[in-house]
């Protein structure tokens, strides 16, 4: 069983008499401890499946499985515990809470699933300890760099074990030495079992993951990187349409 | 997300608008501060009222008054000739619950004479040895009058502190007490001995305040001393102060053969109380006067009773429309509060919009973010509730200046209590519709908002 499935996804938009399928009819499937990267240009619909796979959004159409539990007819009060537990996020912009401290930042999740106090401190140090970032604990994500800030915040997607984290241009707001250090740690993570979906425009970064989605006018075009999926894990083609072409 | 952190987190926020949170704070501080004032205010003059009541001799006391004679007797108006005596005699005799009664015949237009000192008093009465009972006096020096006094027509006089303090010097000025007893005063010309003096009448609040000042140093003040007039002070003590009573008798004689008939000096009474033996025996007690001054005055009905319960009641009627209009007030500007606290919180989430959404992509439930707002909108009514009630203890001490001694405000538990109480419902109040606006906040939304 796959850790998602999503089946015949459609997300629906009306604005006004005009109707915009943001995402039409799209079948997916990530296993555990996958490392995939979805991709496509801006307004080709990859934030609305990002959107869906993370709970944030519910599809107009369609099913969606996560971890075994059917998310589609969930109340927001659900989705609001799906995301808590099994969901990290990771944004371009970092959204860390300029107000609180790091681990502050950190233990945000944690005080929403109602962890105790010291055993959400020590959580959040040791998932900070996890992304190099222990020693910055008390600063304010304004007193820190970029690159820093988006190791909090992935510290922050980690810290209340997800089953699956998702990355949203993570390094789209970070030079290209500190994109790389970002996209490493990614890789890190992915060889320690985690799963990783990473949302990107650009096909650079797309090509650290082994697998590769692309979304065109919110239908899916599967591509696979052969170079970098030989040197990983064999990858089975999963989606409906594909095997039918093929 | 327990309550303790919510509530802590709410702190936080506030904290981390100082200077905002204060402005808005200060529609609840101003508020809760107007209502334990408005309180206090009438606290003390419910407190005044009650001593007045009781200085003017009790809630069983009851004035026989004189009246017009009515309508359909207007013919025989000639003969109705007033309250005397007989009247008095005759309730002794036959209205056996009828307690004690009290003939008055005042002397008006009164001066008190002593060497260069004068004073006018408040009332200068003929009375009966009832009167002490009546109104409530107590006689703290010398004696009263005896049946002698009265048979005889003596001229002694029993007096209040205040004419003494006039006549001899006060123990303020002269730093003793002086007890005239057996000193010779004039009452328009006439010699007079004074034979008895009552205590000082004063309210709890002037009691205070005259042991405050004698255990401060005397100021001696340059220049002539000034009386210190009817301003200060509960009227009511001041008047019985200036009182002078001398028997029945010595009033009529002395006084009143200017105005008489035949040669018998004017026999009519200014006044005539009535103490009936029990309250619950009121309406009967009445009704037997009645039915006896009937008989007196050959049916002619040209008086009327009013009884200190018609007081009580018109005094507790004033009590509650004071506090009605007052607390309404006070709601007012204190509902005025939650509208600040309502549009800050509005202010607040349009600025946390993107905060939000960060916290509900982590996992806060609708249900979290309410919580959060509405405990930060109740937080601050609270703080400024607090704020209010230490305000208003220096609200309430200015008013004291300001007011006069007999209604000097007193700060009541309750009113505090009703004032944070109202705050808080006002906070949540306020709350509601801000925090039900950032709980339905989409996610997606939220976090886009720049």
């Amino acid at each position: 069983m796959s850790l998602v499935e999503l089946r015949n996804v459609s997300k629906i938009y009306r604005l006004g008499e005009e109707e915009i399928r943001a995402l039409d009819d799209v079948s997916l499937d990530i296993d555990e401890g996958e490392f995939i990267s979805i991709i496509g240009p801006s307004g080709s619909g990859k934030s609305t499946l990002m959107h869906i796979l993370g709970c944030l959004d519910s599809p107009t159409r369609g099913t969606i499985k996560l971890d075994g539990v059917m998310i589609h007819d969930a109340s927001a009060r659900q989705l609001a515990t799906m995301r808590n537990r099994k969901i990290g996020f990771v944004f371009q912009f970092f959204n860390l809470l300029p107000k609180l401290s790091v681990v502050q930042n950190v233990e945000l999740p944690m005080i929403y699933s109602g962890v105790s106090g010291r055993e959400r401190r020590e959580r959040a140090m040791a998932s900070l300890e996890a992304v190099g970032m222990a020693n910055r604990a008390k600063h304010r994500p304004s007193q820190l760099s970029g690159g820093q800030q988006q190791r909090a915040a992935i510290a922050r997607a980690l810290v209340n074990g997800p089953k699956i984290v998702f990355a949203d241009e993570p390094t789209g707001n970070l030079d290209s030495h500190t994109g790389e250090a970002i996209l490493s740690l990614f890789r890190k993570l992915s060889t320690e079992g985690r799963t990783i979906v990473l949302v990107t425009h650009d096909p650079e970064i797309a090509a650290v993951t082994p697998r590769r989605i692309e979304i065109r006018d919110g239908k899916i075009a599967e591509k696979v990187d052969l170079t970098l999926a030989g040197l990983d894990r064999p990858h089975v083609v999963r989606s409906p349409e594909d095997k039918l072409a093929s | 997300m327990n309550l303790f952190t919510t509530i802590f987190v709410g702190l936080k926020e506030v904290w981390a608008h100082k200077f905002r949170s204060l402005l808005t704070m200060l529609g609840i501080i101003l508020g809760v501060a107007s209502l334990v004032g408005m309180a206090a205010i009438i606290k003390g003059m419910e407190n005044g009222m009650r001593e007045t009541m009781v200085a003017m001799g009790g809630a069983d006391k009851v004035l026989l008054e004189q009246q017009e004679v009515p309508s359909e007797q207007e013919h025989l108006a000639d003969q109705a000739r007033g309250r005397t005596m007989t009247d008095v005699f005759a309730l002794r005799e036959s209205a056996p619950l009828i307690r004690l009664i009290s003939p008055e015949m005042e002397v008006r237009n009164v001066t008190l004479t002593r060497g260069d000192k004068m004073v006018s008093p408040s009332e200068c009465v003929g009375v009966w040895p009832a009167v002490l009972d009546m109104n409530l006096h107590t006689l703290q020096y010398g004696r009263f009058f005896t049946s002698l006094d009265e048979e005889n027509a003596n001229a002694v006089c029993v007096i209040g502190t205040a004419i003494r303090d006039e006549l001899f010097g006060s123990p303020e000025r002269v730093g003793r007490e002086i007890v005239p007893l057996g000193e010779l005063i004039f009452i328009n010309s006439q010699p007079f001995t004074i034979v008895g003096m009552f205590e000082h009448y004063e309210g709890e609040q002037e009691k205070k305040q005259r042991e405050q000042a004698r255990k401060q140093p005397q100021v001696q003040a340059a220049g002539p001393s000034r009386a210190r007039g009817w301003g200060r002070g509960n009227w009511a003590f001041t008047r019985k102060n200036l009182t002078v009573y001398m028997p029945l008798n010595t009033a009529w004689l002395r006084f009143r053969a200017a105005a008489g008939q035949d040669g018998v000096p004017d026999p009519r009474l200014s006044d005539i109380d009535l103490k009936v033996a029990s309250l619950e025996e009121l309406e009967t007690g009445l009704q037997q006067a009645r039915n006896v001054l009937m008989s007196t005055r050959r049916g002619i009905e040209d008086f009327n009773f009013r009884t200190q319960e018609n007081q009580l009641d018109t005094i507790n009627q004033q009590i509650r429309n004071a506090r009605m209009s007052g607390g309404i007030i006070a709601a007012i500007s204190l509902l005025v509060g939650g509208i600040g606290i309502m549009n800050i919180m509005l202010a607040s989430i349009n600025e946390r919009i993107r905060e939000i959404g960060i916290c509900k992509a982590v996992g806060a439930t609708g249900l979290a973010v309410f919580t959060q707002v509405l405990v930060e909108s109740v937080v601050i009514a609270l703080v400024g509730a607090l704020m209010g009630v230490g305000v208003s203890f220096g609200f309430v001490k200015v008013l004291g200046q300001i007011a006069p001694t007999a209604n000097s405000p007193v700060i009541t538990p309750i009113a505090m209590m009703v004032a944070v109480a109202f705050s808080a419902a006002v906070g949540i109040i306020a709350g509601l519709f801000p925090a039900v606006k950032a709980a339905k906040l989409d996610p997606i939304q939220a976090l886009r908002y720049e």
